[in-house]
């Protein structure tokens, strides 16, 4: 069975998904996510989606659930990359992402959740 | 029937030893019907090879010549789609271009007289038959000059230029229907991808008017551009625009809006952490009104 390779990089966890995704490759991911925000004490998800071609309802609200279930343990959750022809379709279909931060490519996406980190320290 | 074919072939006969008669009173008829002459000889062209076609149709013809879209006419109706495409384009009225098939018979009747009344009645269904599919090849011609320039205007007015490093604006002009939005959310997407911008600005100072159809364009192009990690602002908001839109109970939401572009540019610049401040030694350079302006943010 293949899962979704998690990489962690600093305090941040990095998810590439390179090929279409089935329901249960996308459940599977949700959970492994959730465990290691868990175990690392990561304060950041970065998830790139430039390969996807498709998005369905199913793949957007396991986006949201992730964004929200990561928010829960503390950790950001950022989109990245998703192309023009996926965005497009989404808003057609009604589907907004509610409650997950995005940005145009994995660079900006880190950066976002750095510069987030450095007000968050700075408030401490 | 056997008489009627061999009145058909004396006809023929007829019309091609007096084909040069006719042809001179066709087209001296097509000439006059026609606003905006032809040159001559081009007009004579055309017209002697569609009476040729349309001879050797009849010729051809087994079962009468009632059967304008059969096979025998195929030439003499390449020939007439030719020729009411052509006219289409050159702005020819619909009267003018089916005259020039309709002359035919008065030209035949005038020289042949009114001897072969069956016959030529025949001859005229089927004139009337490749008339009417001159019409409707003219109509069909006129439809995809609209369809063309339609095209043309959707891509012409739908331009994405870079403000800034970053920075996108979208001058939206005219109306904004669900075809135009398509267009405008393609475009703007692809540009964010391909210049790496994080922000755009839509401004609407040239669209018309905005009701609750178009201020859902509106935020369905923002709401593409935020999935792929862009902000978008709106502006050109006219007075008049913005009480229709208080009015019409629209939402904009957490999407900022700004009256001028030049606002939201200061709006987007200040968000990226950039200031525009005026050099001190500006006075000397520029006349104090224009730099005012710009010394304005902070």
């Amino acid at each position: 069975m293949d899962r979704i390779p998690i990489y962690k990089i600093g305090d941040i966890l990095l998810v590439s998904i390179q090929i279409d995704l089935r329901d249960q490759d996308a459940v599977d991911l949700q959970d492994d996510l959730a465990t290691r925000i868990a175990t690392t004490g990561a304060h950041g998800v970065v998830i790139d989606i430039s390969a996807l071609e498709l998005v369905d309802s199913f793949i957007g609200r396991m986006l949201s659930t992730t964004a929200a279930v990561s928010r829960v343990l503390d950790a950001r959750t950022v989109v990245v990359g998703m192309r023009p022809a996926v965005a497009i379709t989404l808003v057609e279909l009604g589907l907004s992402l509610p409650g997950v931060e995005t940005a145009l490519d994995v660079e900006r996406g880190l950066a976002l959740i750095s510069s987030h980190a450095d007000r968050h320290d700075a408030r401490q | 029937m056997a008489d009627e074919n061999l009145d058909v072939g004396e006809l023929l006969e007829l019309l091609r030893a007096r084909a040069e008669a006719v042809l001179d009173e066709w087209e001296r008829a097509v000439a006059t019907a026609q606003r905006t002459p032809l040159p001559d000889a081009a007009l004579r062209t055309e017209l002697s090879s569609l009476y040729e076609a349309l001879l050797d149709g009849v010729a051809g013809a087994d079962g009468g010549p009632e059967h304008a879209r059969s096979d025998q006419y195929a030439e003499a109706r390449a020939l007439l789609g030719e020729m009411s495409h052509a006219r289409a384009r050159q702005g020819f009225t619909p009267t003018e271009t089916a005259a020039a098939v309709f002359e035919l018979k008065r030209a035949i009747r005038s020289v042949v007289g009114n001897d072969h009344a069956p016959t030529a009645v025949a001859l005229s269904d089927i004139i009337d038959g490749l008339a009417l599919y001159t019409f409707e090849t003219y109509a069909a011609a006129r439809e995809q000059v609209i369809v063309n320039q339609t095209e043309q205007l959707l891509e012409l007015s739908t331009p994405v230029v870079k403000l800034w490093d970053g920075i996108l604006a979208v001058p939206l002009v005219g109306t904004l229907d669900s075809a135009r939005t398509q267009v405008v959310m393609e475009t703007l997407l692809q540009t964010l991808v391909d210049t790496g911008s994080g922000h755009a600005i839509i401004d609407i100072t040239g669209v018309a008017a905005v009701d609750t159809q178009v201020a859902q364009h509106l935020l369905k192009t923002v709401v593409a551009a935020r999935l792929m990690g862009a902000e978008c602002i709106i502006s050109g908001i006219r007075p008049q625009i913005a009480q229709t839109v208080v009015a019409l109970g629209i939402e904009f939401g957490d999407i900022p809006t700004r009256s001028a572009l030049a606002d939201a540019l200061r709006h987007v610049l200040h968000q990226r952490g950039y200031d525009v401040v005026r050099r001190a030694d500006a006075a000397n350079l520029v006349p104090s009104g224009l730099g005012a302006a710009v010394t304005g943010v902070s």
